[in-house]
């Protein structure tokens, strides 16, 4: 017989930042993030949130699970995988896109960074390997999995650019939003790409996990004086809510994970018609996709800018037909927005409803000293982000 | 002397369930049992000492949440605690383990191969799937396909319905999925040998088919369909043993009203006039009912326990040539302590999973190769637990019961009744092959009964042993279970009725035979149904 091995870890990993988070932790709540700790919050939740719209908020995205994706025909691949055309996507640039079975339902969306010429990383929520390699057949490509082999932090706030600069990190100013360029960081790499999960002014790093601690050390020293701040998961979903970005199993489900029928999306029933482009090659999904765009679609995700203050969680939403109020579908995001001071949510509702300047009715229960109450509030479809500040775009960023 | 309402002949699960219904609906009802202690293989005997021995059936997962409400048989003293995960001992030393926290089972998985751990959330969902669609049958009676009567079409349009319904993309592949091969199925996902046979166990428990047999995937579907506490697909014990269900049935039997009777082996079921009209014991006694509900498995049933000229030809026929056909073994063991298992780190969780001791599908398929050949698997497929590490009733503190479901074991050695060294040789097999990865077991063992398929058929009545009273292949299930046109639980003959688990929806601890027959039971006698709905999820 062979020697034991060590069993697997039994509980929680810990990421490469790990000893510098829980330094800055006060509260001690963590959640579990595809096998990782991550923080809820750290020290109080709403002055993280403050953290990324009035200064600059760090949040630790190493679990996030990242593919690099090589070979001679790793763009032809790409273009096949997703539903956007990744030839448009030249070395140095970052696109947002969701990949489909062949029904053109979701399997995922994530972010593909070209990394230089014929080299991609692929980042997403879910882990897919398996998809991944499957699609492979017929391109000379190869994929590793390079989750633990990348640390990775979210910088987001209007002060993040001077941050980053008093890092001393060169020709920031010139980097636009979706671009990434590859910087020195006491000897090592870095990936630096102004990307994010906020619609603010903000970047993400991307280094070896060797590096990671010197990392945060360096970001927090020239940090300091520009209000940087560690924040939890709390902080930036509020966040991303206000972005109006999708979060998977909460607006979406990876349609090879769903068991009833009906429970999957298409990239246009979830408001991402422009991430489909009919005009290249095949990709999977075309052919549903087309058909859907043909026929119409079952389902539309809306931003609800909803009347009154009180958040419309888990809401049914109705909408008038023949002077009678009917369930058309239901909330999945809700927040009471603290910089836009609009009670905004995300939601799913049946085709044709939704459209934007639509106007619905959420019914929003709440609780008062135990009481529950219930009332129905009207509800705008809007069509544009609920927080999308000019800062966020341009280039250079200013010193906020 | 007295007349019954209904006679329920064998008080296993299927037996005493149906016997509770026709109670709870008012009928005066008896169960007969042949043995001296009910439950059938739904039993804890105490064999040794202060042993209690699960020693047919071991665990508890398929039986319907729907009547272990409606019979209350929580106030008949019936508890069942979920347990995870499972192990496989590898020949290199290294072992691969389930667990029950997804990521920590994602990781060893992982360990292995990257794709098979990202693939298994897919393949979870598409088996999900199909337990999704089969479920919502399990307690109904299958409609007749060539009948026109409106309860037949209503439910056949529902069975079509939810088939439409899955899409068509899903709709091909659960077509596929009912008539392939486990082995197939587990290669269409996953790269890894370890991990496909893992997997594939579950295909082929019970079953007299091997791994690359086809319609061995529904067989899979079969062990995943069950659920502790609404957790689809999680198993668990029942605290003091699996004879604890039986128990608890029976005291909800008894409550209603019902009668029992141990030691009362039925000779002949009695048909008078195309009618069954009772029973005669084996002791010549007659009990009588204008109602005769059998329990036992169809072969025993019509072939041992009734008059051929009673039966149609064709149905005697055909109950000749269903497939029952005895494939596992088992070996129940008393253990001085907890044996160690050096591969496993101390303290491990594994501990408390099933245990298996071979590694490969090639293995597993040669393990089937022996059966064919009409003897026990030299190297088995061993589903080994010890339910004492949770349950402290079944043996003294400290003291441990093991229980080792071992297949393939035919009923015949090549075709003639085992020899007691042959019985012996067995029990060894399964002893050694466990003793490879535990040195300190063999000095544990405190007793071991060693069960034969011959020893389940001669003790319990199950013919040949089967586990499922039948095999669960698509020309044996649904509409199709036990024999075509007989699928609704009535006999060829008036009055007589099959609630055991050769008829819809099979074998394990599920209830659902009695519990559906006693509904068709009661409809024939325009009694208001007291048999629980299913349940639903959407």
């Amino acid at each position: 017989m062979t020697t034991v091995r060590d069993p697997v870890h039994q509980g929680r990993l810990k990421t490469p930042f790990f000893p510098r988070v829980e330094q800055l932790d006060f509260l001690n709540e963590w959640h579990e993030w595809k096998g990782y700790s991550s923080p809820n919050a750290l020290y109080c939740g709403d002055l993280e949130y403050f953290a990324i719209r009035n200064g600059t908020g760090v949040f630790d995205i190493s679990p996030m699970t990242k593919y690099r994706i090589t070979g001679p025909d790793a763009m032809e691949y790409l273009n096949r995988l997703v539903t956007r055309d990744m030839a448009k996507i030249k070395a140095g640039r970052v696109a947002y896109a969701v990949w489909c079975d062949d029904q053109g339902q979701v399997i995922d969306d994530g972010t593909i960074f070209h990394l230089r010429e014929g080299e991609y990383r692929l980042c997403s929520q879910e882990r897919h390997f398996a998809w991944l390699q499957a699609a492979t057949i017929g391109f000379d490509v190869s994929i590793v999995h390079e989750t633990e082999r990348v640390a990775a932090l979210a910088v987001q706030g209007p002060t993040s650019f001077s941050i980053l600069n008093a890092m001393g990190i060169k020709g920031l100013d010139q980097l636009k939003p979706f671009g990434l360029m590859h910087v020195d960081f006491q000897g090592v790499e870095m990936m630096v790409s102004r990307t994010g999960f906020t619609a603010d002014l903000g970047y993400e790093l991307w280094i070896e996990p060797s590096k990671a601690l010197d990392l945060w050390d360096a970001l927090f020293k020239a940090g300091e004086l520009y209000k940087i701040r560690a924040i939890g998961t709390h902080a930036l979903e509020l966040a991303r809510i206000e972005a109006g970005y999708l979060a998977p199993y909460t607006e979406f489900l990876p349609a090879d994970e769903t068991v009833r029928t009906g429970r999957s999306r298409s990239p246009l029933e979830l408001g991402l018609e422009w991430l489909v482009d009919f005009k290249k090659p095949n990709f999977n999904g075309r052919r549903a996709l087309a058909e859907e765009k043909r026929r119409g679609s079952t389902w539309q995700l809306v931003k609800l800018d909803i009347a009154g203050n009180k958040p419309a969680h888990s809401s049914y939403i109705y909408a008038k037909e023949k002077g009678k109020k009917k369930e058309i579908g239901f909330i999945t995001s809700a927040a009471w927005s603290p910089v836009c001071k609009q009670n905004i949510a995300l939601g799913t509702v049946r085709a044709p409803h939704g459209k934007p300047g639509d106007e619905l009715w959420v019914e929003v229960y709440y609780q008062r000293e135990m009481h529950w109450n219930r009332t129905m509030a009207k509800a705008m479809v809007v069509d544009k982000p609920f927080w999308f500040p000019p800062r966020r775009g341009a280039t250079p960023p200013g010193p906020y | 002397m007295k007349t019954y309402d209904a006679i329920v002949v064998g008080a296993g699960h299927n037996g005493l369930t149906n016997a509770a219904f026709l109670a709870k609906a008012g009928l005066d009802v008896v169960c007969v049992e042949k043995n001296d202690y009910i439950g059938g293989a739904t039993v804890s005997r105490n064999l040794y000492k202060d042993w209690w021995y699960s020693n047919c059936s071991y665990v508890c997962s398929l039986l319907r949440p729907e009547i272990y409400r409606s019979l209350e048989l929580h106030k008949h003293g019936l508890q069942v605690t979920p347990y995870g995960g499972s192990v496989q001992f590898m020949q290199n030393g290294d072992y691969y383990g389930g667990y029950h926290d997804d990521e920590v089972a994602y990781r060893e998985m992982a360990r292995f191969s990257r794709h098979d751990a990202d693939a298994y959330k897919s393949y979870s969902a598409d088996v999900m799937r199909q337990c999704r669609f089969i479920r919502d049958f399990l307690l109904s009676t299958p409609p007749d396909p060539t009948s026109f009567k409106p309860k037949d079409l209503m439910e056949l349009a529902r069975i079509g319905g939810k088939f439409m319904d899955m899409g068509e993309d899903r709709m091909h592949e659960t077509i596929r999925f009912w008539t392939m091969s486990v082995a197939d199925y587990l290669g269409e996902y996953f790269e890894t040998d370890v991990i496909k046979t893992a997997l594939s166990g579950s295909g082929i428990i019970g079953t007299a088919l091997g791994i690359h047999s086809p319609g061995t995937a529904y067989v899979l579907l079969h062990h995943y369909m069950g659920e502790v506490d609404g957790n689809a697909g999680s198993w668990g014990f029942a605290r003091g043993g699996t004879g604890a269900v039986a128990k608890a049935i029976a005291g909800a039997f008894q409550a209603a009203g019902g009668e029992i009777r141990t030691e009362a082996g039925v000779a002949q079921i009695i048909v008078k006039n195309g009618k069954t009209v009772g029973v005669a014991l084996d002791n010549g006694d007659e009990i009588h009912a204008d109602i005769v509900v059998s329990a036992m498995d169809v072969k025993r049933t019509f072939l041992t326990c009734m008059d051929k000229n009673d039966l149609p030809e064709k149905f005697h026929r055909r109950v000749e040539n269903f497939k029952i056909r005895g494939s596992s073994g088992k070996v129940n063991i008393a253990l001085d302590g907890l044996p160690t298992f050096p591969a496993l780190p101390e303290g491990s969780s594994l501990y408390h999973s099933d245990m298996h001791f071979i590694d490969s599908m090639e293995r597993m398929e040669r393990a089937y190769d022996d059966w064919k050949d009409g003897t026990w698997s030299k190297d088995p497929y061993i589903d080994m637990l010890i339910p004492t590490l949770s349950d402290p009733t079944m043996a003294p503190p400290g003291k441990h019961f093991m229980s080792c479901f071992v297949q393939y074991c035919p009923h015949q050695i090549e075709g003639r009744a085992w020899t007691a060294d042959e019985k012996e040789a067995f029990g060894k097999t399964v002893i050694n092959q466990i003793a490879n990865y535990s040195p300190d077991f063999k000095d544990l063992i405190l007793h071991a009964e060693i069960r034969t398929p011959q020893d389940i058929e001669a003790e319990i009545g199950i013919t040949e042993g089967n586990i499922f009273h039948g095999e669960l292949t698509m020309d044996q299930l649904l509409f199709n279970r036990p024999i075509p046109g007989y699928a609704q639980y009535r006999g060829p003959v008036g009055g007589l009725y099959m609630c055991g688990s050769s008829t819809h929806p099979g074998g394990g601890i599920m209830a659902a035979p009695g519990a559906n027959a006693a509904r068709e039971i009661l409809s024939d006698l325009k009694r208001p149904n007291t048999v629980p709905e299913n349940f639903g999820d959407d």
